[in-house]
């Protein structure tokens, strides 16, 4: 591969420790973010996904949360452990995060206007004024007139207050943008809106982006690489139009076959059957093969790894021979 | 074959809020046929959930009536109402909320048995609550178990089951799917298919994502800001879209293939207020094709071809704009409508092109 990975996550673990057991959220986990390209990163709820994300940007709630193992590295530093001092001037700077929830992610009592210039502030040496006419002018990029800087979350709409979250996220021109479910909670006919206005802008700041969905129409629209996520690891890792039009892996497969398609009329769906593994009691060997229809008896005992099948596209499936050479 | 089942005749429901009344339900028109599937899709607070509920007298109307087999159900005591209500179930959007925490798996399933008394002895209920849990696949060994303890597939299970007990002809499927993962939606689907062709069930199925509406319904009606803007057989409807809120809802809906390219038609303007909103088309405010006469005066629904239905003044003017939004490659090599775009050059078009930039000269 000629390119080299902005952001790459080498062999993550991450657990939370409970109660009940120890629930093993993310397991050896592989992920590389191109610069300029946006990633998406699909599952099913439970999947890990979020862990994901937090754990990028060391924000785990620990305890109960632990990155067990791993590495995290952001222009070949391992933000696993970075010093907090050092991270604090890479969250929101470098690495900002837009949340699923416009509605929960916003401070009530806050002007809108304020919790943009806030992050400004925070991250650029720059005087009150200087951030004020930047939180302005970045309320203009993302579609609201600058005349609302002074209203409060509350008097927006949830297409209008995931915007304000998105201004938050770019006001420092960041490298990477964690998009974390960001249209989930919206309209289809707002969702289009949103997402239209992140490609724009994911262009005009010249931005990487990793996009968390479960939605695949969602993918299929704004991004250029997929992984795909089942129990707490990267299954599928390809270049979108590769696994869109070749998926590999049997829950990849599964996922397509069980999504009724506008376009086309199918009598009956296929759905994956069975339910997600209990994140505490995980199956052994891979972590699928309960649920697949070509489990063999290696796939009970033996993890899989990763094996290429070409230039950007990898599956951790037995069903393809592994290949040993690759690292 | 197309019996008439259950019919809403001008059926309303205005909610007080302050600063007025909130049109959830305005004056609606439509016709459930016997073993058909009707799809209900809108987005959020356009008054899908209220329809529903509405028809089973889960919310009295505020007007209009609802009649099923022959009989105006909004017009009985609750106690004449309780032989029809039986034949009348709704399964629930969500499956976390719906089932009571305190009861048990047979219990819930029971209850229905016990308030209706269908049996007269606990043995009979036990055999039938087995026989409903057989019939959506659950485990005899989930018997005794609490909701908690199950994961949203199951208990969307439960809930069926629940609606099944007492042999009903109706069910209002209210979002059954919108909080489960694609895999397990996928089951509940097939299920609910199975079941409607066993027990010649006739669904109303309400739901935002019109993939899955597209997927399960014979007809579909497409509701905007508590009144029905379209409603069409369902390859129809996917096939000819007349109204613009429907072209734009399709245009936006993400579509899971890199070889489908589609071009989402992006909405400006503020939504409509449903807050005693003025006698006009309620979604002129976003509409891209708005005259005068939108802002003056609600379009009526009317059937612009047989079966198809639509609430524009200009239908039949927008007819051929549909290939300038998806540029042609959403057409179906069976379509009838799939025109070369130089078609959009047409006259009416120009016309609202001249009306809309007119306007805008004007706000400034």
């Amino acid at each position: 591969m000629t390119k080299k990975p902005l952001l790459e996550i080498k062999n993550l673990h991450v657990h939370y420790i409970t109660n009940e057991g120890t629930v093993q959220a993310i397991n050896d986990l592989n992920l590389e973010l191109y610069p300029g390209e946006t990633l998406g990163l699909v599952g099913e709820t439970g999947a890990g996904k979020t862990t994901t994300a937090l754990a990028m940007m060391r924000l785990v709630p620990n305890p109960p949360g632990k990155i067990v193992s791993g590495e995290v590295l952001y222009k070949g530093k391992n933000l696993v452990e970075m010093k907090e001092a050092d991270l604090r001037k890479i969250r929101g700077n470098q690495i900002s995060m837009i949340f699923q929830d416009p509605m929960t992610s916003l401070n009530p009592i806050m002007t809108v206007g304020d919790q943009i210039r806030e992050g400004i502030m925070l991250h650029q040496k720059v005087d009150k004024a200087t951030a004020t006419k930047r939180a302005m002018d970045m309320l203009e990029v993302v579609g609201i007139p600058m005349e609302r800087y002074d209203e409060y979350p509350h008097q927006f709409s949830g297409g209008m207050k995931q915007r304000v979250v998105i201004a938050i996220s770019l006001s420092c021109n960041p490298e990477i943008l964690i998009a974390d479910e960001p249209t989930t909670a919206l309209d289809v006919t707002i969702q289009a809106q949103v997402l239209q206005l992140m490609e724009n802008l994911k262009v005009e700041f010249d931005t990487s982006m990793l996009m968390i969905t479960h939605d695949l129409g969602v993918v299929a629209k704004v991004c250029d690489h997929v992984a795909i996520m089942y129990a707490g690891t990267v299954i599928e890792h390809a270049q979108k139009h590769k696994l869109y039009r070749t998926p590999k892996h049997p829950y990849t497969i599964g996922l397509f076959e069980s999504i009724p398609n506008v376009h086309e009329t199918t009598e009956r769906l296929k759905p994956i059957i069975g339910l997600m593994p209990d994140p505490t009691d995980l199956p052994t060997g891979c972590t699928f093969h309960p649920r697949c229809p070509h489990a063999m008896d290696i796939c009970k005992v033996e993890f899989p790894e990763v094996t290429h099948l070409s230039d950007e596209h990898w599956v951790r499936c037995h069903l393809y021979p592994a290949d040993k050479e690759v690292e | 074959m197309k019996k008439v089942m259950l019919e809403a005749r001008e059926l309303t429901k205005y909610f007080d809020v302050p600063g007025g009344k909130l049109h959830a339900v305005d004056k609606v028109n439509f016709q459930i046929h016997e073993g058909e599937t009707l799809g209900l899709v809108g987005e959020s607070g356009c008054g899908k959930s209220t329809t529903g509920r509405l028809l089973l007298r889960l919310l009295e109307p505020t007007s209009g009536d609802v009649i099923f087999d022959g009989v105006n159900i909004t017009k009985l005591s609750q106690r004449e109402f309780r032989k029809y209500r039986t034949q009348m179930q709704i399964v629930f959007q969500d499956p976390y909320a719906s089932l009571n925490p305190r009861m048990s798996v047979a219990e819930i399933i029971e209850e229905p048995l016990l308030i209706n008394k269908i049996y007269n002895n606990a043995a009979d209920r036990a055999k039938r609550v087995k026989e409903l849990m057989d019939t959506v696949g659950l485990a005899p060994r989930l018997l005794n178990v609490y909701p908690h303890e199950l994961d949203g597939g199951r208990r969307q299970r439960i809930g069926i089951a629940r609606a099944l007990a007492l042999k009903p002809r109706f069910i209002v499927q209210d979002e059954p799917v919108s909080a489960l993962d694609v895999s397990i939606q996928a089951q509940i689907l097939n299920l609910m298919d199975d079941l409607q062709d066993e027990f010649q069930l006739t669904y109303m199925f309400i739901s935002h994502d019109l993939s899955v509406v597209k997927h399960v319904s014979d007809r579909i009606i497409v509701m905007y800001l508590g009144v029905i803007v379209e409603m069409a057989e369902s390859q129809e409807l996917f096939e000819r879209r007349l109204h613009p809120y429907t072209k734009a809802l399709l245009s936006a809906l993400p579509v899971p293939s890199v070889d489908i390219e589609t071009e989402p038609i992006i909405l400006k303007g503020e939504i409509t207020s449903p807050i005693n909103p003025k006698n006009a088309c309620r979604f002129a405010g976003r509409c891209a094709y708005r005259q005068d006469l939108c802002d003056q005066q609600q379009p009526e629904l009317r059937e612009l071809h047989p079966g198809h239905w639509v609430a524009c003044h200009f239908a039949e003017n927008l007819v051929q704009t549909e290939d300038i939004v998806v540029g042609g490659s959403l057409s179906h090599p069976d379509s009838t409508v799939t025109k070369p775009s130089q078609v959009i050059e047409e006259e009416p078009v120009t016309e609202v092109e001249q009306a809309k930039s007119e306007e805008s000269n004007i706000s400034k």
